[in-house]
């Protein structure tokens, strides 16, 4: 069996350019080349990545679509988390936060390519402890990865991360690939501003470390789906290697959230003054699509949230409901009246108990979801205004070359030889900027097509899942409110 | 109801008592009232207002010639309900509880259902003229007013607390009255909790019908993956939409069955908890007119032992009666929870597995959708 994915190359090892691997060297090639560029100033190297951009465009494109098939989410009957058998039998159910609920596992439907990986990846996020005291004190979590692919080192390999390492490699992915179109998911950072009720969503620096799991868990899954974050050496190394180098930017969270709102900002100005002659009406028909989905998808989620909100109440007042039925079981003189409210209560305590588990279905399917694509849709904008950007870059480059082209004219007239030539050097530079700067964007547009394509596809997935766990939450919910109103009834009856 | 052997002396069937609609002019609660003699297969049907249920109350009160009326635990009637739009829910459910609740007044009628067939199910109160007339004369007997109560409902003055907490010379009375002041706090209580219960499942279906709504409204036929996404989202909105509709039938569920049994629980323990009172009151004015006598002077001696034996006399009596009271009131209040209990049991039930069924076809519709 062919192996098609060779590990990617070790940074500054030239692979040799083989008719197979062209895909691959070529993807390893551009890694290189972005990573020469330092992270912080990425949109001002002139002279871009030196490999073929022609090998990109023997598309990828097939390979992309293929990839995303293998990655995708499994049909739904292999999606529960809940039950072992098929059919939702009466099993115990606990929606557990620290499992990794989009379970991802190879969709063996789809069986076009003869020599394909078997892609198979589980990563769970769990066991959040406190590590050290006082001001330096944080959160570690285990970090676990079950994989048979050939790219990690062994099978399963378990590791301990922080918070900010998980927010170290959003930025360094962020940096590497963004610009160039990609998706990057966003980081398990601050929650979305949400209007829970009238008030701003917390920081998810206030999350409850199970929920704080769940959402790092659910990031590395997104950022592995991406056959190239995959490979990604830094994705590899954080799921991998046992030591970290400590992501300093991220170190003060405050610190860093300022610098990104700061950039955020001058994006925000910048925006403005681009005034892009877009050409093709996909992107602008994308876009709107994408301001629409952002504002529907907030709603959803102050809606979820408050119904959150008030399933945890309810929980709250039935368990209250249920002591005073006790009590009042208690003093009651009738024998079999008194046993009978003291089942009253039982039942309800049990009854709050599903109504917790509800809510947590409710949390972490719906409303975490619903949030996360809010956040996605942020990344889906962010990589639009990147285009933008290479776009405007291309235009300053155009501007910049027809004044050395004016600039050489004028010296020719003036008839000075020894500047004449550094002139024509320069235009020749910017003749190359020009072009490089044209591919950009075509690299760009093209990637934000195929990115686009996938996400939605994966959009309508993801949310099927949830659907159908929900579903099955409900059904359980309803067998085990059966099952004690059937074990009540006989008790009330009884009351002679 | 039970229906009791006393009820062969009636007049009237107390289970044939219904309240079959209501109808609401501004803030006047007219309801139509059908009930049977027991010697008719007749039904008469009368309309009556709430002014009307009070007159009955007070006439059963008032019943002259009848020893130990005092011992009498009297069937509670709810109090009245004011429908205007100026009260507001909160006004409406701190005055009535659960009565408040539900549709067009269907718990409150039930009450008076309940409270009109309590009376004519007691084998005391059913004989008297004024309940005959309150459900057979055409003509509303309310207008016959003036005829007040000779005893008013407790009252919180601090001199009634302290009467409350007399000691009693029969223990078999003293045992009665702390049980019946626990269980009327804690019966009170549980039914304020079981309130919130309801109310928050309310408003956790209103919840629940908003995201239904705003997912109904993410609709877009822009293009395939669109049109997809679409799909899916009302999807969810019809199964959130499925989760609101349970929600409101399990409130509803338990409100009219095991609400309205609790609140008519609390209110029959208040009615105990009165009648002990009065029973209290009279054993202070007879240690009152005792004390008095042994003081009297010997001219006016004669007199005061006279007027103690009467005091006595009707003291034993109410006693007597109280004590029947009490234990028909032990035996038909556990009847009662136990009937509510069942039926809230059973609705809940059917609930529960008509939701359980509709969620699992929504699961098979969608798991068959999916894997395509």
């Amino acid at each position: 069996m062919a192996e098609e994915r060779e590990p990617p190359p070790l940074p500054g090892v030239p692979e040799p350019q083989d008719a197979e691997d062209l895909f691959v060297s070529a993807a390893s090639a551009m890694e290189d080349a972005e990573r020469s560029l330092s992270p912080e100033d990425i949109s001002s190297s002139s002279n871009g990545p030196k490999a073929e951009p022609m090998l990109l465009d023997h598309d990828p494109d097939d390979l992309f679509a293929e990839a995303t098939e293998e990655v995708s989410l499994d049909s739904p009957e292999r999606q529960m988390i809940l039950s072992d058998g098929p059919s939702p039998a009466i099993t115990p159910v606990t929606i557990n936060p620290r499992a990794d609920v989009f379970d991802r596992s190879p969709d063996q439907d789809e069986d076009e390519e003869e020599n394909r990986d078997t892609f198979d990846i589980q990563i769970s996020v769990s066991d959040p402890e406190k590590v050290g005291d006082g001001m330096n004190a944080y959160m570690a979590y285990k970090v676990t990865t079950k994989t048979s692919l050939s790219i990690f080192s062994r099978d399963e390999v378990c590791v301990k991360r922080r918070f900010s390492d998980f927010l170290g490699l959003h930025s360094k992915l962020a940096s590497k690939y963004m610009h160039i179109g990609y998706i990057v998911p966003p980081a398990p950072e601050k929650s979305i501003v949400g209007q829970r009720l009238g008030r701003r969503s917390s920081a998810v620096t206030e999350l409850d470390p199970d929920a704080k799991a769940c959402l790092c868990c659910r990031y590395l899954l997104r950022t592995v789906k991406q056959p190239a974050l995959l490979k990604d050496p830094d994705v590899l190394q954080f799921l991998e290697s046992s030591e970290l180098p400590r992501a300093v930017s991220t170190q003060a969270l405050s610190g860093a959230g300022i610098l990104r709102m700061v950039n955020k900002a001058a994006d925000a100005v910048n925006k403005m003054t681009i005034k892009m002659n877009e050409s093709d009406a996909w992107f602008e028909e994308k876009q709107q699509q994408f301001e629409n989905l952002d504002v529907q998808l907030r709603k959803l989620h102050a809606s979820v949230e408050s119904l959150v909100f008030h399933r945890k109440e309810l929980s709250v007042n039935t368990a209250s409901f249920a002591k005073s039925a006790a009590m009042l079981g208690n003093s009651e003189d009738h024998t079999a009246l008194s046993r009978a409210l003291s089942q009253l209560a039982e039942v309800e305590e049990k009854i709050d108990q599903l109504h917790q588990d509800q809510a947590c279905a409710d949390f972490y399917l719906i409303s975490e979801l619903l949030g996360d694509y809010v956040r996605l849709i942020t990344a889906v904008k962010g990589v639009f205004d990147q285009r933008m950007k290479t776009w405007a870059k291309c235009q300053d480059a155009q501007v910049m070359l027809q004044r050395k082209r004016e600039a050489e004219a004028k010296l020719q007239h003036a008839n000075k030889p020894d500047k004449l030539q550094q002139a024509k050097d320069e235009i020749r530079e910017w003749e190359g900027k020009v072009q490089q700067g044209e591919r950009d964007f075509e690299q760009i547009s093209k990637n934000i097509r195929r990115e686009v394509g996938r996400f939605e596809k994966d959009r309508v997935k993801d949310f099927r899942v949830v659907i159908i766990k929900y579903l099955e939450s409900l059904v359980h919910t309803q067998q085990q409110l059966i099952k004690y109103w059937e074990a009540f009834l006989p008790e009330a009856k009884a009351i002679a | 109801m039970e229906v009791s052997s006393a009820e062969a002396a009636l007049s009237v069937s107390a289970s044939s008592i219904r309240i079959t609609d209501v109808t609401q002019d501004g803030d006047v609660l007219t309801f139509a009232l059908t009930s049977q003699k027991l010697d008719s297969s007749a039904g008469v049907c009368v309309f009556r207002i709430y002014e009307d249920f009070d007159w009955l109350q007070q006439s059963l009160f008032s019943q002259e010639n009848l020893p130990g009326l005092q011992g009498i635990i009297f069937p509670p009637l709810p109090s009245k309900a004011l429908p205007s739009q100026s009260n507001t829910q909160t006004k409406a459910l701190k005055q009535l509880g659960f009565l408040a609740l539900g549709q067009d007044w269907q718990s409150y009628c039930k009450a008076l259902e309940f409270y009109l067939q309590q009376v004519a199910a007691h084998p005391t109160l059913c004989k008297c003229k004024a309940l005959d007339s309150f459900l057979f004369n055409s003509e509303s007997p309310g207008k016959q007013r003036g005829r007040k109560g000779i005893f008013n409902r407790l009252s919180q003055a601090v001199e009634e607390m302290r009467k409350e907490s007399h000691k009693d010379v029969d223990n078999f009375f003293q045992n009665e009255r702390n049980k019946n002041t626990n269980l009327a706090a804690l019966s009170k209580v549980a039914t304020e909790k079981l309130l919130d219960v309801v109310m928050t499942e309310q408003k956790l279906a209103l919840a629940c019908g908003h995201f239904s709504t705003s997912l109904h409204l993410c609709v877009n036929q822009d293009d395939a993956s669109a049109v997809a996404f679409s799909k899916v989202c009302l999807k969810l909105s019809d199964v959130i939409e499925a989760v609101k509709r349970n929600l409101e039938k399990v409130a509803s569920n338990n409100l009219s069955t095991l609400g309205l049994g609790l609140d008519l629980e609390s209110r029959y323990q208040e009615a105990e908890k009165e009648m002990l009172f009065r029973r209290t009151c009279k054993l202070i004015e007879l240690e009152t007119v005792k004390k008095g006598t042994e003081k009297a002077k010997a001219n006016k001696r004669e007199v005061l032992e006279a007027f103690q034996k009467a005091v006595e006399k009707e003291f034993n009596l109410i006693s007597s009666v109280a004590k029947q009271e009490i234990e028909r009131f032990h035996s038909s209040h556990v009847n009662v929870l136990k009937n509510f209990l069942i039926g809230w049991c059973e609705v809940q039930l059917n609930t529960a597995k008509e939701f359980a069924e509709l969620y699992s076809q929504h699961l098979e519709a969608c798991r068959n959708m999916y894997s395509e």
